[in-house]
């Protein structure tokens, strides 16, 4: 019988100190270019959705990046994509540098055992018919061996202890719905720590808690971190929950990259006009006057996504450069890229302003209707 | 065909502004009609006052949705009101106790005085009908003598009134974007010209961006009809901004009440502080944040005394005996209309049961 791996095993083999990054910088998990586009149903339809496209993406041992965006941007369908649940249209991944693409179901298990993925509804992903014990362990056999006795229910103390479910036994033979949602967040959290992960994709792990206990899940994932030197995709649509937790956030717009850098500076100084709305739109009793007022438009279809920079019909500063070539991520400062022709050095490129002020009115019936028209067009 | 020239059906309210719209006075409402029902409300009163916005916030399983449905009748089996008044105060000054309708005059105040917008507009549309039907009906359903072109006239009116172009009348739900559908239901909500609307999480399933929009529509909307607004929503940060005043539920029980700025400047009860702190902010100094420890108590089993007290960091001796009733807070120069229900504040409460008052900590006596 083979000896089961431990955490610490797992913590020497990811070398160095977890917070020296850039020192040895070498990617965990590397996506380069990653892009999937799903089919659209119908009689000989040959459209497809762009729901990710060219998104390079790198996670480092210890570290936090959060993936940040509106509903339908393309967040989840990149987590999918990590965690091999579908395959990409195109693109890379590379696990420690090689192409970890599974082939097959063994090199599936392979690739699974060091990219767990949690949920976002712990209600959803944990069977109401098995108890956590039964949850567990059915995890620690496939990613551990046939563990047995005693040594099994170390394994499982030391897992529930990891996610704070302690005493143990209180929570152990529990069913589901026995537990709270924070408490069966916690287990499927434990669930993929049971393969003793390198990294962790976690799509939009509070959104669906209570308020009062989404900070201690966070607070929970922020220690595995600095514990056992996981990193960490963290995919939110609260850019004040990245900017809390992540070392690192990427915006996402209609499928794209359009922002990325450490998150405080991400949060404190947006370049992106996109990023600039949404850290405007979001509500902050602070500052009641520094609000994005009048903001219009939706996001573009993307079946038939628009030429050029795919903000251009909601961005008030567009030219007809970003309405013909797309922007490529531009580095705008240390560590930072935007993808927005305002930062380049082109002779047509638009002037930026801040976007708190070119929204100044408040939409009228025309405005709304002219945007409705165009996007009528578009499809 | 700007929507500012075209007027709302009634005229603006002969009551003046500031009067009372609708007042619920100890409303209770069980869960469960066998000899053992969960309290899932316990006397709980509030005033929405004529043109204002009052928020309701608390976790999820704290009563704020039972307390509007239950102040709407609208709560299915097996919730049952057990007790308490609602008062209606129509614009030409009568009064009536929602409570007490019959089936004919319920059926034709809903809807007319309050309406409501729920939570998730994409499970409230039917999807097989044209929205310009959806909206028609309840027309219809309260103006006997109009016609049907005559009420898909005023649909169109309503949704250019929510920035819709009319031609999307035409349209199936599926066809909108969920920040549309939102629009689609307010419009529909606001299709009879009510005085109080109810706005169950209006904008939980939206992101930022799209939310941010339909906030600023309904606080154009309220200024130009006029109509009171009870916003109920779990995110404290976004009610600090639209509403004036806020009541913060526990349990099932109201346990603070002050305007929006005393709320978020000086909150008075731990668990308003509490939950004030457990939203990262997205400016200023990153902080330090915990949470609030443990989770909500079980309603079918609740102890006697402050039903806060396990997870409170300011709970002592007197709170496992005493249920805190709203009183005024126990700090000066707070707003004559302020309550709170904490033993910290009523040491009244507290000597008379024979405890030893304890001071108010710090963090509760901002001012």
């Amino acid at each position: 019988m083979p000896t089961p791996p431990t955490a610490t095993d797992a913590a020497s083999r990811r070398a160095g100190d977890p917070h020296d990054t850039e020192g040895d910088a070498r990617p965990v998990l590397r996506a380069v270019k990653m892009r999937k586009h799903f089919p659209v149903r119908g009689f000989r339809s040959d459209k497809v959705v762009h729901a990710v496209d060219d998104v390079d993406l790198e996670l480092y041992a210890g570290r936090v990046v959060a993936l940040v965006g509106e509903s339908g941007s393309g967040k989840s369908t990149i987590a999918r994509l990590l965690a091999q649940l579908m395959p990409t249209t195109a693109g890379q991944i590379l696990l420690d540098g090689e192409d970890a693409t599974a082939r097959g179901r063994k090199s599936f298990r392979r690739y699974v055992k060091r990219v767990q993925m949690i949920f976002q509804d712990p209600f959803g992903s944990l069977n109401p018919v098995h108890t956590v014990r039964y949850h567990l362990t059915r995890s620690i056999r496939i990613h551990r061996g046939n563990l047995k006795g005693a040594e099994m229910e170390a394994a499982l103390d030391e897992l529930l202890d990891r996610v704070h479910l302690t005493p143990v036994d209180r929570y152990v033979d529990k069913y589901p719905h026995e537990l709270s949602g924070g408490q069966r967040q916690r287990v499927a959290i434990a669930r993929a720590l049971a393969a003793d992960p390198d990294v962790l994709l976690a799509d939009e792990p509070i959104s669906m808690l209570d308020v009062s206990i989404r900070l201690g899940i966070l607070n929970l994932l922020r220690d595995l971190r600095d514990r056992l030197g996981i990193a960490i995709l963290y995919i939110t649509h609260d850019i004040a929950s990245a900017r809390y937790f992540a070392d690192k956030t990427l915006v996402m717009y209609a499928g794209r990259v359009v922002e990325s850098g450490d998150s405080e500076s991400v949060t404190q100084d947006p370049k992106h006009p996109y990023t600039q709305l949404l850290i405007g739109s979001a509500p902050d009793p602070d500052d009641m006057e520094a609000r994005a007022r009048g903001a219009r438009g939706e996001a573009p279809s993307l079946v038939t996504p628009p030429p050029g920079c795919r903000f251009n019909p909601r961005c008030p500063f567009a030219t007809d450069l970003c309405r013909t070539e797309l922007p490529p991520l531009m580095d705008v400062g240390e560590g930072r890229k935007a993808a927005c022709w305002g930062y380049s050095d082109r002779p047509d490129r638009p002037e930026l302003g801040s976007v708190l002020d070119a929204y100044g009115e408040r939409p009228t019936v025309a405005a709304s209707a002219a945007a409705h028209d165009s996007e009528e067009a578009a499809r | 065909m700007s929507a500012a020239t075209t007027s709302p059906a009634a005229t603006p309210a002969a009551a003046k502004t500031g009067d009372p719209v609708l007042e619920i006075k100890n409303l209770s409402v069980d869960y469960g009609f066998d000899d053992n029902p969960t309290h899932v409300l316990r006397q709980a009163s509030l005033t929405l006052n004529r043109g204002e916005v009052l928020g309701l916030a608390g976790e999820s399983g704290c009563g704020k949705s039972t307390l509007a449905y239950g102040a709407t009748r609208l709560l299915p089996p097996p919730g049952l009101i057990t007790g308490g008044e609602v008062i209606y105060h129509d614009r030409d000054g009568s009064s009536t106790d929602i409570l007490k309708l019959n089936d004919a005059e319920l059926r034709a105040s809903r809807w007319r005085d309050m309406s409501i917008v729920f939570q998730g507009a994409m499970n409230s549309l039917n999807p097989v009908y044209r929205i310009g039907k959806q909206i028609s009906d309840g027309i219809l359903a309260h103006s006997p003598g109009m016609s049907k072109a005559q009420a898909m006239e005023r649909s169109a009116e309503m949704l250019e009134m929510v920035g819709i172009s009319a031609d999307r009348l035409r349209s199936y739900p599926h066809q909108l974007s969920g920040g549309m559908r939102q629009r689609v239901m307010i419009a529909m909500a606001l299709s009879l010209d009510p005085q109080v609307l109810i706005m169950d999480e209006p904008t939980t399933a939206l992101d930022v961006v799209m939310q941010r929009q339909i906030i600023e529509q309904i606080a154009d909307l309220r200024e130009r009809l006029g109509f009171s607004v009870i916003f109920i929503t779990h995110d404290v940060s976004l009610l600090i901004e639209i509403a004036d005043r806020i009541a913060i539920m526990y349990a099932g029980e109201i346990v603070e009440k002050a305007s929006s700025q005393d709320m978020y400047r000086r909150p008075r009860h731990p668990y308003t502080d509490a939950l004030l702190h457990s939203f990262p902010p997205l400016r200023g100094p990153r902080r330090e944040l915990g949470g609030i420890p443990g989770s909500p108590p079980d309603l079918s089993n609740l102890p006697s005394g402050c039903p806060f007290r396990d997870r409170c960091a300011f709970a002592f001796d007197a709170c496992s005996s005493i249920t805190p009733e709203l009183i005024h807070p126990g700090v000066g120069g707070d707003a004559p209309t302020r309550q709170v229900a904490c033993l910290r504040h009523d040491t009244k409460a507290v000597v008379d049961a024979g405890f030893e008052p304890q001071p108010l900590p710090e963090q509760l006596v901002l001012r």
